[in-house]
């Protein structure tokens, strides 16, 4: 059965894909939360979500707009303090997978949420770190979806809000009770895994449709290819539904609010 | 013991041109009443400490009251970049603010250490960021039992903090509920603390784990209802996403920003 579909559609969806069930994931907000969402209610039922929060075992009926919606609180477990939530729940090592978003990434995973330009002076300021330079370290592995753009995929960031494997990719060699680091990165055009030895992020499956030159043109470093290089498969009817359905939703609810 | 005061003479009394002020409540329960009042009160030079500066503390920048901040993520939760403080920090407009920046654990376990009396709070974090590499306040230890490498900041220590709750009853005990963020952490690691709520009743009827602030750990109690609109009062009203979405425009050109500010803050009086 075929489907139409959009890119954005492609990327969520297999990003979803990307999350067991019965995995703790720690969320970041925007394209991550849409993701880990969408997997809780199609694959992954029994996926446990944790906003930052504080907000653990969430099941948000409608997309949050904030980190601190109220629909997290009311749709959670338990709701804990934020230093609960970071000292026992992150760094005590009871989450999975942390799910992030960026600015700027560049071949080694490094993100960039802090500024585009100089420190002292800088271009653009972005909003910062918040949960994400503790979430890649002390959570088991690191999921990271983001547009894929010459703009976002730089050869090295401005600077390093998030390790990935550090400017070297070898930042994370020797450093205890510190986690695997980011695994896969999902993108609109393809996904990405680190090379087991050098950390450098290797195309490991295009979308439907598109070419290598796509993904080329759109990275701004020279990126490499795994040989096996495989097709993403395609969203199917229930996942794209599911995300339609989500997505309207969320949309009333927060165009309703007065 | 908290005392009942207004909130322009709980302001006028504690908050001082000069002081280290955490305004707390992580998205949810923003002081953003007791923020107005400090910026028609015109207090000035404040270091102001916030996880997230979020609308609140937009506001007392492009109102001229901050000469530091310290902070964790500095957007506009949802919807983009914080302008005014963007301008402050870019263009020095309308004059420059320092920035001492963190992320979220650091800052959670800084305002947990100020809580316990403690001059520093121990993380594992900061491992790989860059971040050290422009706060002078993120430091490493050594662990004496095990050698592991830990990073260090500095304790939270405000010389007042203000947050806004649900309730408290006529003893001047709080109920905080819902997302609770740092808000009891930044009154007990406070100097002075002031607790704006939406009402003020008999019994709190809070279970045996809720989270109660004694009245005995405050020290002023202002009545401040819908205190913490366009945010949430988890119970009472919800967040205005339209207000956070709106404020982008407001905030991205100085004169509409004063505009609403003169509207909105200054001539909209406020309770003597």
């Amino acid at each position: 059965m075929s489907n139409e579909y959009t890119s954005a559609e492609m990327m969520t969806v297999t990003a979803a894909k990307a999350l067991e069930n019965g995995m703790t994931c720690f969320v970041g907000i925007g394209l991550p939360s849409e993701a880990a969402n969408l997997a809780r209610l199609t694959h992954a039922p029994d996926v446990v979500l944790i906003y930052e929060s504080g907000t653990l075992q969430t099941k948000p009926e409608v997309l949050p707009l904030s980190i601190g919606d109220g629909e997290l609180c009311e749709s959670a477990l338990t709701t804990v303090s934020v230093p609960e939530m970071f000292r026992y729940w992150l760094q005590g090592g009871k989450v999975d997978v942390g799910f992030l978003g960026t600015a700027q990434i560049d071949r080694y995973c490094n993100l960039n949420t802090t500024l585009i330009g100089d420190y002292q002076a800088p271009k653009v300021r972005l909003p910062g770190g918040g949960g994400a330079p503790e979430i890649a370290t002390s959570a088991g592995e690191v999921f990271i979806t983001l547009k894929h753009s010459k703009r976002t995929f730089v050869n090295e960031v401005d600077f390093i809000t998030t390790l990935g494997f550090g400017r070297d990719g070898k930042t994370r060699d020797g450093v205890p009770n510190i986690g695997k680091g980011p695994t896969r990165v999902i993108t609109d055009l393809c996904v990405m895994k680190p090379d087991p030895e050098t950390k450098e992020l290797v195309v490991v499956s295009l979308h439907p449709g598109v070419t290598r030159d796509d993904v080329i043109e759109a990275t701004g470093w020279e990126i490499r290819f795994a040989e096996q290089l495989e097709t993403t498969p395609t969203p199917d009817a229930r996942e794209l539904e599911v995300l339609r359905d989500l997505k309207a939703r969320t949309e009333r609810k927060h165009a309703g609010e007065a | 013991m908290a005392e009942f005061l207004s909130l322009h003479d709980a302001v006028a009394r504690y908050v001082e041109d000069g002081a280290t002020v955490a305004m707390e409540g992580f998205t949810h329960l923003i002081p953003f009443a007791a923020g107005h009042e400090i910026i028609r009160q015109g207090k000035r030079d404040l270091t102001l400490i916030r996880m997230t500066p979020d609308l609140v503390y937009d506001q007392l920048i492009g109102a001229g009251c901050a000469k530091k901040l310290i902070f964790s993520w500095g957007g506009n939760p949802g919807v983009g970049s914080l302008h005014r403080l963007r301008d402050a920090v870019e263009k020095g407009w309308p004059h420059k603010v320092e920035i001492f920046e963190h992320s979220h654990a650091a800052m959670a376990c800084a305002f947990e250490a100020g809580a316990a009396g403690l001059p520093l709070a121990v993380l594992r974090g900061y491992v790989g960021s860059e971040l050290p590499s422009v706060n002078d306040q993120i430091k490493y230890i050594e662990c004496p039992f095990t050698g592991e490498r830990l990073a260090a900041v500095p304790s939270v220590r405000p010389d007042v903090s203000l947050v806004h709750a649900q309730k408290a009853d006529r003893k001047g005990n709080v109920l905080v509920e819902g997302i609770i963020g740092v808000q009891k952490e930044a009154i007990l690691a406070a100097g002075k603390s002031i607790v704006t709520v939406e009402e003020v009743v008999d019994d709190l009827e809070a279970g045996p784990n809720a989270c109660v602030i004694p009245g005995w750990a405050i020290d002023a109690i202002a009545v401040a209802e819908k205190g913490a609109y366009p945010s949430y009062a988890h119970g009472y009203y919800p967040r205005d996403n339209r207000f956070y979405k709106d404020w982008d425009a407001i905030a991205r050109d100085r004169d509409t920003f004063q505009t609403w500010l003169d509207d909105n803050v200054y001539n909209a009086g406020g309770q003597a």
